[in-house]
This record gives structure tokens, sequence and C-alpha cells, in this order.
């Protein structure tokens, strides 16, 4: 990491330390969007960083990476990255509005195609001014005023299904499929590193808490069985994090990638970013999953944060598609050059 | 964060695997199968007049320990028989951290020639994971040492010149504080070596120790400080040395299967949803694998000690090859049984091999539970379980 990239992780772990984490969360529920919060965040200019200078930040995807694992690790109700990731859309396009820089607007994805007019379950649907989607070979923006309702959901997010209609066509045949393959990859990347968040947190939730909970007359966390269900998690989260990190790097590599797979040696940013997202996702799935366990009672209980987060691994790690046709789109990578296709 | 290697690593790394497509003959792996040894001294000499030796010493000279990592992540990606390379080359890191002069012109400079091997003397018949706990006795009689006790696993014994013995000196004091290390020349009369054979088909020995006569000289460290040269051969072998990307050479071999293979319900076995979600999924495993090595190779390379980091990738590299074994190994069906040489055998007995072979990577070079502890303790800060 830069001294430029520790700045950055810095300010932005303070920001959401301070302005969300789970009592944040929890006052943004049921809606799932932390307006106050968003607020804050749009005066630091965020909502424009991941656009080129001098409009925005210009940070490369190595840089958004950073934000977006701090925000995961306070499980931020904020839409920054569907939004940071919408821009760049708009900003190739030249349809970059002055209020969606700002943040004033929001703007968000929808990930899957579009189904007779409907976008279904849209992660920020409840709260997106603007949604770019992609139907057939032509990709829409819908300018449209968001329900502010959701869709009541496992990860509390703003999901929602909406209605494409009126939509303008901003891009069409390959340049709009290699736009939204491009957004699509950003967007897998940086919820990884989320989702890479919500694991750090909660194993550091979890090793305070074995630490501090005492049964038969010692802290449960010097147990083995319980030591070594958690020594299982650091090596899952730091191998996510590693895997983020290089899909990020080839994200901001200007030539193309090699996919090799009888030698191990992946470069290619689709192929990485696809990988990083089942494998940050099922990390943190199961590092939420251990958490609860050793909190026993209490981590079924509301009270108790890893709850929280155990809800929103799962929601994260599946809005997109089951990790299963994640793999077989994965293979298809893959195995491109293999002559049985 | 930058993934790209150096130059001077993809340089060295072309160089490697020149060097193997030259030399790795498959007279040289199936024989390495038939008799169980995986150890080659011609293909090691070899690799020594190509210079690339020197490399395979962690912290030896210039050398990076990324460097390190490739020579021998190459070797296990092409099925080469490293395993008796990684365990020699390991002794002469320790030799180039503590040894005398001595032990640099008797052993080390031999070492780098790739004609001799050494083996690993830790583990006894009563005490594997609790190695401080070792019987087998140093005693100095005069200006000598008389050793008597009994090594398990001592593989590649009947390839070595020298064993880097762990032997109590002292009962008086903690476990810990009794023990010194010896690099004992295999040829010193009171030595037996016997075979032990396993279910895959590497060979492994017992060793035992009737009074074995050696000179002070062969001590390797302080007396009763054997201890701390344990400690510097684990940071040196953990994570770096091969074992961490068993599951490529494995997925090549099923790749060659699939593509050839006719399935129930698709032309072909690499057609198949199942087949090609694991495949995906064996792929995500040895990148993980990869760059979890390449980590801890990076921090030895900024002097750091990845001990902790060496755990991580030894788990999840051995944890998951084995959960990969098994579900090629089941959708293989019969075939997945037979062996090499059998007619129709799964990816020409690949299969049956590497499920064979899997079971002995949770459990050599420090168990999982071993690694366990050590992250428990060392990185999550939890209070000693034992």
């Amino acid at each position: 990491m830069s001294a430029d990239q520790e700045a950055i992780r810095d300010v932005f772990s303070s920001f959401f330390v301070e302005q969300t984490g789970s009592e944040s969360a929890r006052n943004s529920m049921p809606l799932g969007f932390d307006v106050k919060a968003w607020k804050r965040l749009s005066e630091t200019g965020a909502p424009g960083m991941g656009v080129s200078p001098p409009t925005g930040g210009g940070a490369s995807l190595s840089d958004l990476v950073i934000v977006a694992e701090e925000a995961g690790a306070q499980i931020a109700p904020l839409p920054i990255i569907d939004h940071v990731v919408a821009s760049r859309v708009l900003e190739k396009l030249d349809l970059l509005e002055e209020e969606v820089l700002t943040g004033t607007l929001i703007a968000g994805l929808v990930l899957r195609p579009v189904e007779n007019g409907v976008a279904k379950s849209v992660p920020t649907g409840a709260i997106a001014n603007r949604l770019i989607a992609l139907n057939e070979d032509k990709l829409l923006l819908l300018a449209d005023e968001p329900p502010n309702e959701s869709l009541p959901n496992h990860g509390d997010l703003p999901i929602a299904h909406r209605v494409i209609r009126n939509a303008d066509i901003i891009a069409e045949g390959v340049e709009a499929t290699e736009l939204f393959d491009r957004a699509l990859n950003e967007w897998k990347t940086l919820i990884s590193a989320f989702l890479v968040g919500i694991t750090r947190s909660s194993i550091e939730i979890t090793v305070e808490y074995v630490k501090d909970r005492h049964q038969f007359g010692k802290p449960i966390g010097s147990f083995q069985s319980v030591q070594h269900g958690l020594a299982d998690l650091p090596g899952l989260c730091d191998g996510a994090r590693l895997l983020v990190n290089k899909a990020a790097w080839a994200g901001d590599k200007e030539i193309d990638g090699v996919i090799n797979l009888t030698d191990n040696e992946i470069s290619d940013f689709a192929t990485l970013a696809s990988m990083s997202l089942v494998f940050a996702g099922e990390t943190s799935i199961h590092a939420t999953d251990r958490g609860l366990h050793y909190h026993g009672g209490y981590g079924f209980s509301e009270e108790y944060d890893i709850q929280l987060f155990y809800r929103r691994a799962r929601a994260w790690s599946q809005i997109l598609n089951s990790p299963s046709e994640e793999c077989l789109n994965l293979a298809d990578l893959l195995l491109k050059d293999s002559g049985a296709e | 964060m930058d993934f790209e290697l150096s130059e001077k690593a993809i340089d060295f790394r072309s160089q490697v695997k020149k060097f193997i497509e030259n030399n790795l003959t498959s007279e040289i792996i199936s024989n390495m199968h038939k008799t169980g040894t995986f150890n080659d001294k011609s293909f090691n000499e070899a690799l020594a007049s190509e210079g690339l030796l020197a490399g395979a010493v962690p912290g030896y000279g210039d050398r990076d320990p990324v460097e390190l990592y490739l020579l021998f992540n190459e070797l296990e990606k092409a099925g080469a028989p490293y395993d008796g390379l990684a365990v020699t080359m390991l002794v002469a890191g320790i030799i180039n951290a503590v040894g005398t002069e001595f032990h640099h012109e008797e052993i080390l400079k031999k070492l780098l020639t790739g004609k001799h091997n050494c083996c690993l003397g830790y583990s006894e018949p009563d005490y594997g994971s609790d190695v401080a706990s070792i019987t087998t006795k140093a005693e100095k009689v005069g200006d000598k040492w008389i050793i008597n006790g009994q090594k398990m696993w001592t593989t590649m014994a009947h390839e070595s010149d020298w064993v880097l013995l762990l032997t109590r000196t002292n009962s008086e004091v903690p476990k810990h504080k009794g023990m010194t290390m010896f690099l004992v020349p295999m040829a010193t009369p009171g030595i037996e070596i016997q075979p032990v054979p396993t279910m895959a088909s590497e060979r492994t020995n017992a060793t035992f120790y009737d009074n074995v006569e050696v000179e002070d000289q062969w001590r390797l460290g302080e007396i009763d400080d054997g201890w701390s040269v344990m400690g510097i051969a684990l940071a040196l072998e953990r994570g770096v040395m091969g074992g961490t990307n068993p599951a490529v050479p494995l997925l090549k071999h099923v790749l060659n299967w699939a593509e050839t293979t006719p399935s129930k319900n698709e032309s072909l076995m690499i057609n198949n949803n199942l087949m090609r979600e694991r495949i995906a999924r064996t792929a995500i495993i040895n990148q993980v694998g990869q760059l979890l090595t390449l980590r801890a190779a990076w921090i030895a390379a900024t002097g750091g000690m990845p001990g902790v980091e060496g755990s991580m990738a030894k788990i999840y590299a051995s944890e998951e090859y084995q959960k990969v074994v098994g579900w090629f190994q089941q959708m293989a069906g019969a075939e997945g049984l037979l062996s090499f040489g059998a007619e129709d055998a799964a990816a020409f007995g690949w299969i049956d091999y590497d499920a064979r072979h899997a079971p002995v990577t949770t459990i050599y070079g420090g168990t999982s539970e071993i690694n366990r502890n050590n992250i428990a303790e060392r990185h999550l800060g939890l209070p000693r379980s034992r």
C-alpha cells in the first residue's frame, strides 16, 4: 500500500467509524439507507471520487477497494459502491450530471438483465434517482423518483423492484455491453472488498467476545475447539483481500491480462473480479457463521452486532446471482480456450 | 499493491521453466512414483550446474525469497521430484544462518552441488507434534558425543549424507531448554535405516541410533539451544518451499481427463455443470494459495519472519487440496479408483495418486492443529490452550 493509499484508508476508516457502524445500520432500518451519513459523505466529495480529475477525485480501482473495505467493516448503509461505479459509466458517456457528481442525486446499477420492463431486486432500487441497466444490447439510463421504501430483506439493504420506462438509450451494441461488463466487474471487485471488511470486523468482534465471555471459570477463547474454529478465519480474510487487490490491480492496468489455468497464472480483470466475488462472499459467510455461533444465544439476539454482519454477508454475496452460477460464468472464462466447449 | 513480479524474478522463472522443459523427463516422474523416492540426484545436479540451486537456499547470499518460492512452485506445478531437494535446501538455509565455518565448508558447499542430500530427524515414535518432548539422547563423553535413540518419518534418510538430528542433552531443565541440534553424517557406525512404506507411493523411514559417536564439530548451534535452531528451520520452511499449490498439477490432470471422457448427460465431462463449477472453484483455490504463499515470500524478502503467514498458507493449501481431490475422485466414479498403469484409470491414475497423497499434507511440516495453535496465539492473541 502506498503512502497515499494509507492516507485514504485512515480518512475513510475514521469517517465510517464515526458516521456509520452498527448504530447507523440499526437506525436506518427499514429503508437501509442513512441519509444523514450520506450528506456528510457527500461533503467530503467521496461520491465523485471515482471520476477523473479535475471534475472528480481520480481514484483508481485500487484506491476504491480500500474505501470499500472500510465501508464494509462498518456495514455502512450507504450506496457508495453503486454510486461510484455508475458515475464512472456516466462520465465515459459524457452524461455525468452535477447532482450525481456531488451525491445530491444517487446513481446505481441494475445488475441483472431487465425482464419485461422490470428490473428485479435492484440493490439501490429503493433510493436511486438514476439507474443504469442493460437491456439486450442497449444500455439504458432511467431517471425517475425512487420509491424510498425497500422490500423487507435479509440484509436490510435498500432493495426494490423498479419499472424501467421512458429510459434513455445511452449506448448500443458492443459499446453498451463493454461498458456494462466493465461496470459489473468494477462492482464485483468493490463489493468483494466490502465483504472483506465484513469478514475482518466479524473476526475482531468475535475474538473480543470470546476473550471476554467466561464459562467454566475461564474465557471461552481459551478452549481449543473455539480457538481452532477462529484460527481458520484470518488466513481466509487475508486471502480474500489479496485476491480483491489483485483484481483491482488487473482492472487498473491498461493492457489485457492472461488466463492460464493449468499454470495458475491469471491476470485477467473479469476472471479475477468473478473469483473475488465468489471467494470474498463465501469467506464472509463462513466468518460470520463462526462468529455468530461463538456468541452463543446472544449472537442470535438482535441486541448483538454480529447478526447484522451475518445477514449482510449473505445479502451482498448473492444479490447478483448464486455463487454456483457465478462459478459457471467463471468457468466459461477459464475454459474458453478448452477444445471441448 | 503491485502483483507484477520483478523483471529479475520473471527472468528467473523463465529460466526454471526452460530447465524443467529440457530436463524433466517422463522417466524421472514415473521412476519417482515407482521407487517412492521423490528425489533425483542427477536432476538436482543438473539444477546446480545451471546455477539454479543457490537460489533454492532460503536466506543465502543475495537471493530473493520470491525466487525461492518460484523455483519450488514451478517444480511442484510440473510434478517434478522436489521433496528431497526442499529438505536439503532447508538444511542448507539453516547452516547458512547458524552454521560454523566447518559446516559451511564440509556440508553447505557440497549441498550446493546437488549431489548430496540431508534429512530431518525431529519426530520420534512417541513425540510428533509435541516435538519438544523428544528423548533421543546425546551425552558428552570426553570430547565426543554419544547418541542413542530412534527417529520417525526420516524421509530421504536412505538418500542422505547427513541427518539434522534433534537430541536431548539436558533432562534437568524445562523441556524446551534441554535440546541440542546435530548434523550427523549418515555413514557413522551405529545408524540403521528401516523403510516405512506409505499408502501413497512415497517412502519414508524410521532411523535408529545405537551408540553413535560424533565429534563436537557436528553440533549445530549452542548446547541446549536446539529449540532456537528449530525455530529458524520452521520460519524458513513454512509456505515458501513448495506444498502450497498441490492442486495445480491435479487440475491439469483433471482437465485432460474431463476433456476426453464421456459424461452421462453431456457429451463430455468438461461440459458437465457440476464439473465446471468445481473446476472454477479449484482455480480460485489455486490463486488464493499462490497469493498467500507469495505474501509469506514478500515478508521474508523484506527481512520479516513469516511464521503466522506461513501457517495460514499451509492450512489453506493443504485442506483445500484434500477437498478438491475428494470432489474429483468421486466425480470420476469407479475409474477414479484405478491406479497408475491400470487400463482406463481416470487421468492415468493421477486422481488415485492425489487422493492417496493428500492426507499427509495436513500432517507433515506441522499439522493443521499446530498451525491453528500458532495463529490463535500469535495472531488472534488468544491464551495458550495447552
